[in-house]
């Protein structure tokens, strides 16, 4: 699979010179299998850069939506292949206790948030609510469970016919409540069953240790947790991603150095950057 | 993949590290999964030594009455009853591990009911009399 980063800024799009090298826009990754199916994760702002790269004969889409934090579902709205009567769209994502993904979605795909109906799209569009269990979806197994991060948000873990697995997990605070992190097996830490011996991690990285106490609750790891994690679950090549919008380019060089060097992983590190792809 | 606990179990779990009420936790097939330092004390035994316990050796571990001290047969247990009935269970009773005294304890069994209406386990917190 060919794995694409179109946005990995977290909580706002944060454009601008500081931040050009990493990138502003927020979530959006793209996954493309051998056989021609696309896979995209997440709505942000990036999924619009992204849409001009599907193939115009594609009659089948599929998005996989983590949650439906603003900077997950923002680009949607953009997403091209919503406007065309020949293509069916597939959108993946939690519904919560009370409400359907379809009413969920439709609070932001609709007046005065935006001028356009959810029901008012021309493609022929399909809801699917996760966590559903494994589904095939083309040549891809797409795993999806529960993580901790406000309100219903699920990780994916996607393995394509030749074994190769990439998990995202861009909002995730696998370290919330704990008094020393990791101190639990997998089975007992969130997203670390889905996640063990991912060939590629793409995991949320949005604070310092020094951040972190500051915002504990609000679902993020700081840089520390996420490469103890990736340690944890036996990552091969991690991504930290969902960089925080008051970090520019220069300051994560820093902090993700930094990062590394106490933490001393055994395991690969590439920081997210905006414009990269990942052949596994 | 191995198996996961699920994320409010895990929840649960962090919660009942953090509390001074002695918690313990079952699964939805009734195995003991967790329990927290309070309860170790009332179990006396630690949950590092034990780790998980299923249902049929927890039934043989404990005896369990009411506060007239007759027994209360495992099926109407609280963490049974909120577990199988899908309901809160309160109630005072007497328990005690194989030889160890008897505790005075009020029991709050809660069930862990999640989206979709699916079982993931009850929460039961104990009170010391």
């Amino acid at each position: 699979m060919e794995v694409s980063l179109w946005g990995t800024r977290g909580s706002l799009a944060t454009p601008g010179p500081e931040t050009a090298r990493y990138g502003g826009n927020t979530s959006c990754v793209s996954v493309r299998g051998c056989e021609g199916t696309v896979l995209v994760l997440d709505a942000g702002t990036g999924i619009r850069r992204m849409a001009t790269t599907i193939d115009a004969s594609a009659r089948c889409v599929n998005v996989l939506l983590t949650h439906l934090h603003m900077d997950h579902i923002q680009g949607l709205g953009f997403f091209a292949p919503l406007y065309c009567p020949d293509v069916d769209v597939h959108i993946w994502g939690p519904a919560s206790t009370q409400l359907s993904l379809r009413a969920r979605l439709m609070r932001y795909l609709s007046p005065p948030l935006f001028p356009v109906s959810l029901r008012e799209l021309p493609c022929c569009l399909h809801l699917h609510e996760v966590p559903c269990g494994d589904v095939e979806i083309g040549e891809f197994r797409v795993t999806s469970a529960l993580v901790c991060h406000p309100g219903p948000t699920v990780g994916y873990r996607i393995c394509d016919t030749a074994g190769s697995v990439l998990t995202y997990l861009p909002d995730h605070e696998p370290a919330l409540g704990a008094r020393a992190f990791p101190s639990l097996p997998r089975a007992w830490t969130s997203g670390g069953v889905l996640a063990e011996a991912s060939d590629l991690l793409i995991h949320d990285s949005q604070y310092t240790t020094h951040e972190y106490p500051g915002h504990v609750g609000w679902g993020h790891s700081s840089l520390r947790h996420m490469l103890d994690f990736g340690t944890l679950v036996e990552s091969k090549h991690l991504v930290p991603f969902h960089h925080d919008p008051g970090h520019s380019d220069l300051d994560l060089d820093r902090l993700i150095a930094e990062a590394i060097d106490d933490a001393k992983p055994a395991y690969r590190v590439t920081p997210g950057r905006e414009g990269m792809t990942f052949a596994l | 993949m191995s198996a996961s606990k699920s994320i409010q179990i895990i929840l649960a779990r962090q919660l009942a590290s953090c509390v001074a009420m002695p918690i313990l936790l079952v699964d939805a097939a009734g195995t003991l999964i967790f329990y927290n330092e309070p309860a170790e004390a009332i179990l006396n035994q630690r949950f590092e030594e034990t780790g998980e316990i299923p249902v049929e050796e927890w039934n043989r571990l404990v005896a369990v009455t009411d506060e007239e001290r007759h027994p209360i047969p495992p099926e109407n247990w609280p963490m049974r009853v909120a577990r199988l009935q899908r309901r809160p269970i309160s109630r005072r009773i007497w328990l005690r591990r194989g030889g160890s005294e008897w505790r005075h304890l009020q029991v709050t069994a809660v069930p862990l009911v999640g989206e979709g209406e699916e079982m993931l386990g009850v929460m039961n917190i104990f009170w010391e009399i």
